[in-house]
């Protein structure tokens, strides 16, 4: 019955992913030693994959320049979703872009950006350019426009392969169905040539997760994900990406405004208001017993908890 | 469907059918049969996802659509299309708002001057508008009443829908039709704007048609809810009644899906499937290959909306 | 948006082509207003030696029959430039009302309307404008009116796309529930909002107006002699064409207004257009 959740299917949500995942994960062996897959909710604590500390951000302005970001630390850990919520304007989605390096021209960083020990804000360009995708990956609120129109899904996921990972056609076609998959697209051979517009929204958004996934990224920066999204739509959306996050143990961080969609899913929760992280702490303990002021508007400015 | 429309309806929407044409293929139902009724001063919430139809439902209401069939009528006066010329007096009773807050405001003209536009509007009826400024509007959808004088570019989001807001009521409107009002907003403004919709329509003892697709926020301000499928509206009713005991079964899957910010980390439920093409509704229920209750006879039968307000054959009582 | 757009024009003014636009049509529309006090000789008077090659007194030379060329190309501006901003007012008078209600009204307005621009848009510019000249006779109105014929239409159907975009925008909808009647909302919310493309798209075009002119004069459907007029001259010069200062001077004329105009229109479109403001703004960050 879908009308409420049992508490098997929630205490269960996560580490029980579904047998589609679990059947598609076998493809994915590449996800080579080193990240040990943390599992369900547990609080056990893996070596950091991402660390930033102290970034702070400065844009140019009409009259100068104006910080963004005021000196930000976050640790993602492999396997584990790490929320970023805050208004829009709190500076969460810059906070993402800046790990990315896709900072607009005349942006001013400092602090650190490690990502297993390399500094990304140090990096040049060049080799910036090669960590991007294979180790860092970004998928966006609004798939409609993060996929071409014009190219099959086949075609934008192969020339990915081919472009990063240097496969052979063949090689990219296998691996691309193999994707499509994964995120649980139905018959993803037949899928691969067909355009955009041929799927749902819901569909959309998971071939773009199936993109941002093409090189084994070790971290997804994932913006807003469902916001565009119906409810419904939205529960597959969240149920596969808590699934690949345990299956690969893949670093997301999990930009929304949604507390809701923070709740269902995320590992740790940091709170973001003016450039700064006014809060960090496990999911369950910032979303009922929030230490900062600022955490208590949000929550209290939740439609569910103003009544109850 | 068959019901009689309420006497004290002051909109009643009977049995519509909207359909867009597309070149070359048959035409889609958007609005596939509907009926509604919203009374003077009352809030009725209208949600369902994206492509459900409740947005060209309320494009009709406000005769930005032409229909097909059946009726609309706004206080015994039937809603026609909008054509070249001025609106009917009569139906600039019915005022909207619309979703993007960046859409809805000229931004070559002073907010002002936008608002007295509405005041107009209301003294053209022959309403007693003497005194009503933009200004008084402003403050009482709680902006400062220098705004007037700038331009809709210079506000947030949540500032524009809120003028927006003005500019619909400056015309004294008997009911409110917005179109998803607040999804566009940021989550802290969200509930603000909603909440205020709501008692500005209840103080001025006009409807409100409330259209979004988040139930969380139309269960706040909605005294009753409408809940639209495919074209159709599947299950209707008192707003605590529907959401704590939730009949059709997209009702309660609607419901379970959203996710609850209560730290637990329970992954909502997931209802399966897409919605299919409007253009080519699946026979019988319109639900019926989604619904995990669906049993023999639903692929052929076509459940009406009962009088206790729900279209579903598991509740057989409203035959 | 008034606001804005002061506050973003210096940025896309300092760009230096914008600048050398802007300087040099100001200078040619001070050149239009003072002809008489910066011409050094009657632009018609036929008193100096035939044919001089430029040098002090004459310093572009004469023509053919005595005239100083300096002169007449200073004379030539009254001429050319006014002709086209008037062509251009007129055309985007024209072509912009037509296509405002093409796109606003729909239907068989829009039929008909875009339908002629079609007509129009088939044949090639500069010889349908030709025809058109050549059919009324040569003189220098209906040069105008020829090309007006031919250049209404890419206003309309610029003005028709945007207009047909700004249709069913939410604040023309509000308007129009409050009671506005189509052709109120179409003054009050879509046409304020639809000027500004449409005044890049004039200035981009005054250069275009004037070589059309010029081109028309040149082929002897404009500008009678001895009118001093920028084609005609250049016509002139290619009857003498070892006097090369008869036609390179005009020919000059005509270069430095088209692209004058171009950048000004160019500048113009950044100024109005943030995405392609910000570009500018990156350049230049880039570059500093």
């Amino acid at each position: 019955m879908t009308t409420t959740e049992t508490p098997e299917e929630a205490g269960g949500g996560t580490a029980a992913a579904d047998s589609g995942i679990a059947a598609a994960d076998s493809g994915t062996a590449a996800n080579e030693g080193g990240i040990a897959a943390t599992g369900g909710g547990t609080a056990e604590k893996g070596a950091a994959v991402l660390e930033i500390s102290g970034l702070t951000l400065d844009l140019p302005a009409e009259d100068g320049t104006k910080r963004i970001l005021h000196g930000v630390d976050l640790t993602l850990r492999p396997g584990r979703i790490h929320g970023l919520a805050g208004e829009s304007g709190s500076g969460k989605t810059m906070t993402g872009f800046a790990v990315l390096g896709l900072l607009p021209p005349g942006a001013r960083t400092t602090g650190r950006i490690a990502f297993e020990g390399t500094d990304l804000l140090t990096l040049p360009p060049r080799q910036l350019g090669a960590l991007r995708g294979r180790a860092v990956s970004m998928m966006f609120q609004d798939p409609s426009t993060s996929l071409h129109p014009m190219l099959t899904i086949g075609r934008q996921l192969t020339d990915h392969l081919r472009h990063h990972l240097k496969l052979d056609r063949k090689a990219a076609r296998a691996r691309a169905a193999e994707l499509l998959g994964q995120v649980r697209i139905p018959n993803p051979l037949e899928a691969l040539g067909r355009y955009p517009h041929q799927f749902s929204g819901g569909m959309r958004q998971r071939i773009a997760i199936a993109i941002a996934l093409a090189c084994e990224p070790k971290v997804l920066i994932a913006d807003e994900p469902t916001t565009a999204l119906d409810v419904t739509v939205q529960a597959g959306v969240l149920r596969l990406l808590r699934g690949l996050c345990d299956d690969l143990g893949l670093a997301v961080l999990l930009v929304t405004h949604d507390l809701g969609v923070m709740s269902a899913i995320a590992d740790e929760v940091s709170v973001m208001r003016h450039g700064r992280v006014v809060e960090t702490g496990p999911r369950g303990r910032v979303l009922t017993e929030p230490h900062h002021e600022y955490t208590r508007t949000l929550l209290d400015a939740l439609p569910g908890r103003s009544t109850v | 469907m068959t019901r009689q429309p309420d006497r004290g309806a002051l909109l009643s929407v009977d049995d519509l059918v909207v359909q867009y044409r597309r070149p070359g293929a048959p035409p889609t139902r958007a609005v596939a049969g509907v009926s509604l009724e919203v009374r003077a001063g009352e809030v009725v919430g209208l949600v369902g996802e994206s492509g459900c139809g409740k947005s060209t439902l309320a494009r009709a209401v406000c005769g930005l659509t032409p229909s097909e069939e059946g009726s609309i009528s706004f206080d015994g006066t039937p809603v026609r299309p909008l054509g070249v010329r001025r609106r009917d007096p009569a139906l600039t009773s019915i005022q909207m708002v619309f979703q993007d807050p960046y859409g809805s405001l000229n931004p070559r003209r002073r907010v002002g001057a936008q608002i007295a536009d509405g005041i107009r509007t209301a003294a053209g009826r022959g309403e007693d508008v003497d005194g009503a400024t933009p200004e008084d509007l402003l403050t009482r959808v709680g902006l400062p009443a220098d705004a007037a004088t700038r331009y809709a570019q210079e506000f947030s989001g949540g500032q524009r829908q809120r003028i927006a807001i003005a500019r619909a009521l400056a015309a004294r409107p008997r009911l409110l039709v917005a179109d998803e009002p607040i999804s566009a907003l940021d989550a802290s403004a969200q509930l603000h704007v909603a909440r205020l919709m709501r008692s500005l329509a209840v103080e001025s003892g006009a409807g409100l048609l409330f259209i979004s697709h988040d139930l969380s926020v139309v269960r706040l301000i909605a005294d009753r809810i409408a809940v639209m499928y495919l074209g159709q509206i599947v299950e209707t009713g008192i707003t605590a009644e529907v959401w704590d005991n939730p009949r059709h079964p997209y009702t309660q899957a609607l419901l379970a899906a959203i996710p609850q910010p209560d730290g637990a980390g329970l992954l909502p439920a997931e209802l399966p499937g897409d919605i299919p093409d409007p253009a080519a509704p699946p026979s019988g229920c319109r639900f019926h290959p989604r619904c995990p209750r669906a049993f023999d006879g639903c692929d052929r039968e076509v459940p009406l909306l009962s009088d206790d307000g729900v279209a579903c054959r598991l509740y057989p009582a409203a035959a | 948006m008034r606001l804005n757009l002061l506050r973003r024009l210096p940025r896309a003014w300092r760009r230096p082509l914008a600048v050398c636009g802007g300087l040099v049509a100001a200078g040619w529309l001070v050149v239009v207003l003072a002809a008489p006090l910066l011409a050094p000789h009657d632009p018609l008077a036929q008193d100096l030696p035939r044919l001089a090659s430029p040098g002090a007194g004459h310093w572009f030379g004469t023509d053919e029959l005595g005239r100083d060329v300096l002169s007449r190309v200073l004379y030539g501006a009254r001429m050319s430039i006014p002709l086209a901003l008037l062509l251009v007012t007129l055309s985007l008078l024209i072509g912009g009302l037509l296509g405002a209600c093409a796109g606003f009204f729909g239907r068989w307005v829009d039929e008909t309307v875009m339908r002629v621009a079609d007509l129009v848009f088939a044949f090639p510019t500069v010889i349908l404008a030709m025809v058109v000249a050549a059919a009324l006779g040569a003189s220098l109105e209906n040069a105008v009116l020829a090309v007006l014929v031919v250049a209404w239409p890419s206003y309309a159907r610029v003005t028709r796309g945007l207009v047909m975009g700004l249709r069913n925008r939410e604040f023309v909808l509000s308007g129009r529930l409050l009671g506005f009647s189509a052709w109120h909302s179409l003054r009050v919310d879509v046409l304020p909002n639809v000027l500004g493309p449409l005044l890049v798209l004039a200035t981009l075009d005054i250069g275009t107006a004037t070589l059309l002119l010029s081109g028309l004069s040149f082929l002897g459907l404009g500008a009678k002699p001895p009118t001093a007029e920028w084609g005609a001259m250049v016509a002139s010069g290619t009857q003498q064409f070892d006097m090369w200062w008869m036609g390179v001077f005009p020919g000059l004329a005509i270069l430095t207004v088209v692209l004058a105009f171009n950048f000004l229109g160019d500048a113009l479109r950044d100024a109005l257009d943030p995405s392609t403001a910000r570009t500018i703004g990156a350049e230049k960050e880039r570059v500093a």
